[in-house]
């Protein structure tokens, strides 16, 4: 019990990381309970309310559709935080597992590489044109094509990593025990590689959600009916200048999210460093 | 003893890291005096504050931490001036440092700037303090690399740090630290980091510089053979304090604080001298424990709780400056041989 | 004569390729006798680390063969010299711990790969070992960073016995600790080499411990053997200008002795481009030209000792 209080202790030590814990649990919040606890329905349409500011009726002001802004954001939260959240993940997990073999097997090392500069060299959004327009537009297909243009990023950080750790001492003295290869991985390489994989996490959910955004202005995202973050903020661009809440306020969803989730994963990160579990 | 004013004098020097609610005090009341042409060593192990009273003493302590300093460090420039160093401005400070006062570190690799030349580093040098033109400061490095002893030394004004090995880096910084010929030279483990061949080069070089110029030098080392033979005077530290003071002779014959004779017996070298004049097997003696946490200190003496000849009296009670000027220790125990 | 407990014969260990070729290892050849302490002595660039590292197959050697109890450790691979590990171990110079692993599960660790005191013994094992080596049981619950130099030093100490090792490889142990704490580690290691009868061998720069704590010493320069001999004989009368050399530079703790004297002169070559001959000629004071054209042999000069010289016989 005591071991539990000096984690939770530990990971608000800067109240701020308390704040960005409490505003994606809110988000999180939103995305469960949108089903049935909303303001209006995010879908209907009410041409005569189109573009109102915000007021009581619709506290983020309404859509050139005449939906409400708020309603669409709760909404839409489940769908860009799984969007964002399942990128992340799987960009991290194939990325990991791709650096951490390019980067101790010297013989894998180029071929891998390789592997991972033919992933780098699409523009994001050209490969997610390209997948997308083949297999469909789906909240699925977008996930799994940002995923392809993420994993990059994070094999080349583990990697470069990884070369780093298994020249240290610790590791050189595991392998002099006779330590297995398999364990030498797991235990002593992986767990000081969570530093540069969270750090990474967080960026890449708060580039996929803007990523899912820009595909989705050009008409090759989730598709026009789903109420993403993204679309919302493309479909803005238009009314932005005489509407600044169409822009502003799903805008500020992204933002808000994506901060909180690099703050939430410095907390993390300091949680899992032995050297800070012990200061008070 | 020599009646002339010292070159440097420092009295009570203490410095304390701000951090948290209580100041940590790691260099407390370090005193001791350096004249023309004299070598102290100041002597300890790692914990020990010599480097930081170094660094106190030159207004180098780190930026990204604040600290507080107190006492007095009274320095004779070359026209017989005194400043006191920890009172002075930044801006005089600055001035005198490479001028008056220099240092040299023990990573030469850290302290030179990979980008520039070393021809340049030492100019640079000659330009802030003397005031010359590019053409003439650059002879005047050429002149100090010379005088250091570098091989090749024209050659060696337009390479860069990568390109030197660690004795020949050494001999850079002992260049730039000499060009504009202070007046004390403070060396902070410049050895170290060097094999025994170029450092016995190195130091043979430290010493006929020495005896050229006439500076006086502040010698940071752990290492007692270094201090056996490159020193006048020696000054023990131990948790911040000096705990012996004495002409380097009289350290090594009859040391008299029990730290100082723990580390003595710590030397194999020493050991295996001493079997062989008494033509019996001398065991290697160590002292257990660790040094303290400096933020954990009791009132007493600070070696106590690894001294061997403690009196209860010592864990209690700060211990007393005993002996004579020439020798002096901090402890309670009188007459300790 | 007892058969040697390792047997190294033309060692060499080369790394990089083309105009980076360094050959960091070459031709080096000595037995270690089973119990004896053999001091491995160089300056930096002398290849002593690399000889240790390649000793027990950390890194791969280009040539030549290692022979511990008379098995071949050349060419194994990492499953068949796992085995052998146990018998192998190496304590390296600070920090060697895994900084997210605790004390008790690193000792742990090492016990599960070989095998050993499993089940309920794993824990009384862990605290024995870590009594063996003057460090209490509740430290097997605390991460690296909570101990001090010597400790840490003392646990990878602990790490190397818990294999129940026959031969340990020790590369500058020393090197990062104080003084005192120096004091206390070696006095630990003739206390364990005692009471464990263990074969060691002890790789450092430092002249003065090699002196307390070895029987035999090598002495290494550019990557080649100079001088082998009793610890006593090298020390009393150097047969090689190298070992000469570096006695009278190392600084002796004593002010009435003889001053650290400088007779060498100028850097070490670089390890890329080695003189031809004998490697250490461009800075010997006894250099003549025959020294540039032949590697002089490592030749037996009785009693145990061996040199690496054209003239040695002028001083012998």
């Amino acid at each position: 019990m005591a071991e539990w209080r000096l984690l939770l202790k530990t990971l608000f030590a800067r109240r701020v990381v308390l704040i960005a814990l409490v505003l994606l649990a809110l988000m999180l919040l939103m995305a469960a309970i949108s089903q049935w606890v909303l303001p209006h329905d995010p879908m209907a349409m009410k041409v005569s309310q189109r573009l109102r500011a915000p007021n009581w009726n619709h506290w983020s002001g309404t859509d050139e559709l005449g939906r409400d802004i708020t309603s669409r954001i709760f909404y839409g939260a489940r769908y860009s935080l799984a969007i964002g959240a399942g990128t992340a993940l799987l960009a991290a997990f194939f990325g990991t597992l791709l650096g951490l073999l390019a980067g101790f097997f010297k013989h894998l090392d180029a071929p891998l590489m390789r592997c991972v500069d033919a992933m780098m060299a699409f523009p994001d959004i050209l490969l997610g044109i390209a997948l997308v327009s083949i297999l469909g537009a789906s909240p699925t297909n977008v996930v799994l094509a940002l995923t392809i243009v993420y994993t990059p990023r994070v094999a080349r950080v583990v990697r470069a990593s990884t070369l780093v750790i298994r020249e240290l001492p610790y590791v050189e003295a595991a392998r002099a025990v006779g330590v297995s290869t398999p364990r030498l991985l797991s235990v002593h390489i992986l767990p000081n590689l969570m530093s540069p994989i969270l750090v990474q996490l967080s960026f890449i959910f708060a580039y996929a959600l803007l990523a899912e955004a820009g595909l989705s202005f050009l008409g090759v995202g989730v598709g026009a009916e789903i109420p993403t973050w993204g679309t919302m903020v493309a479909a803005s661009t238009q009314y932005a200048d005489r509407a600044f809440w169409t822009l502003f306020f799903p805008g500020m969803a992204i933002v808000l999210t994506a901060l909180s989730l690099q703050i939430l994963g410095d907390g993390v990160r300091d949680l899992l460093d032995p050297r800070l579990k012990g200061m008070q | 003893m020599t009646a002339l004013l010292p070159r440097l004098h420092v009295r009570d020097l203490h410095t304390r890291l701000l951090q948290g609610d209580s100041p940590l005090p790691l260099v407390r009341g370090v005193s001791f005096d350096l004249h023309d042409g004299q070598t102290l060593a100041l002597v300890g192990e790692s914990g020990s504050g010599k480097s930081l009273t170094a660094l106190s003493l030159m207004r180098l302590l780190a930026r990204n931490a604040r600290w507080e300093c107190s006492g007095q460090a009274l320095l004779t420039d070359a026209q017989g001036q005194q400043h006191d160093m920890l009172k002075v401005s930044d801006e005089h400070m600055r001035q005198m440092r490479g001028h008056q006062i220099a240092m040299i570190f023990q990573e030469p690799m850290t302290c030179l700037n990979p980008v520039l030349t070393v021809g340049e580093q030492i100019a640079e040098s000659v330009r802030l303090h003397l005031g010359l033109d590019t053409r003439a400061a650059r002879a005047q490095a050429l002149r100090a690399l010379e005088q250091v002893e570098m091989p090749a030394a024209r050659q060696r004004l337009d390479e860069y740090p990568h390109q030197l090995s660690g004795g020949m880096r050494q001999r850079v910084m002992i260049a730039m630290a000499m060009v504009c010929e202070p007046r004390v030279l403070i060396a902070d483990e410049p050895t170290t980091a060097l094999d025994v061949t170029i450092q016995a080069q190195i130091l043979a070089l430290m010493s006929r510089l020495q005896k050229d110029t006439g500076m006086s030098m502040l010698f940071i080392t752990h290492n007692l053979g270094v201090v056996a033979h490159h020193a006048e005077r020696v000054a023990v530290m131990y948790a911040g304090q000096v705990v012996e003071q004495a002409g380097v002779h009289e350290l090594f014959a009859k040391p008299a604080h029990p730290y100082t004779q723990g580390l003595l017996a710590c030397l194999p070298g020493r050991a295996r001298q001493l079997a062989r004049q008494s033509g019996q097997a001398v065991a290697l003696q160590d002292i257990p424990g660790q040094a303290p946490a400096m933020n954990r200190l009791g009132s007493g003496c600070s070696f106590a709780e690894r001294c061997s000849v403690s009196l209860p009296a010592c864990q209690l009670q700060a211990p007393p400056w005993l002996g004579i000027a020439t020798h002096a220790r901090l402890c309670h125990l009188e007459g300790h041989p | 004569m007892t058969t040697p407990m390792v047997r190294i014969q033309d060692l060499s260990v080369e790394f990089g390729r083309g105009a980076q070729r360094v050959r960091a290892v070459r031709g080096v050849s000595f037995d270690i006798a089973p119990g004896e302490v053999l001091g491995l002595v160089g300056e930096s660039g002398s290849g002593k680390s690399t000889l240790g590292r390649a000793l027990i197959q950390l890194i791969q050697a280009s040539g030549g063969s290692v022979q511990f109890e008379g098995q071949e450790l050349m060419g194994l691979s990492q499953a068949q010299m796992r085995p052998l590990r146990r018998q192998v171990q190496m304590v390296f110079q600070d920090p060697s711990l895994n900084p997210r692993q605790r004390a008790g599960a690193m000792l742990a660790e090492v016990l599960s790969t070989h095998g050993l005191h499993t089940g309920a013994a794993r824990a009384p094992r862990i605290a024995e070992l870590l009594h063996i080596v003057g460090l209490k049981p509740e430290h097997a619950s605390r991460f690296s960073h909570e101990f001090s130099g010597g400790q840490k030093q003392r646990l990878g100490i602990a790490r190397a016995l818990a294999a129940e090792p026959r031969f340990i490889v020790a590369d500058e142990p020393l090197s990062a600790l104080d003084m005192s704490i120096q004091a206390q580690i070696v006095n630990l290691l003739i206390g364990l080499r005692q009471q464990l009868g263990l074969t060691l061998l002890f790789i450092s720069h430092d002249l003065d411990v090699v002196q307390y704590l070895c029987d035999r010493v090598v002495v290494l320069y550019l990557g080649r053997v100079m001088e082998i001999a009793p610890t006593a004989d090298l020390f009393d009368a150097p047969a090689h200008p190298y070992t000469q050399a570096l006695l009278s530079a190392a600084p002796i703790p004593d002010p009435t002795q003889a001053a650290p004297q400088v007779h060498l002169l100028g850097d070490p070559p670089s390890p890329l481009n080695p003189p031809s001959g004998c490697v250490f000629r461009t800075r010997c004071p006894h250099a003549i030209a025959a020294c540039a054209e032949q590697v002089p042999e490592l030749t037996p000069t009785g009693a145990g000792r061996w040199v690496a010289c054209l003239r040695h016989t002028e001083w012998t």
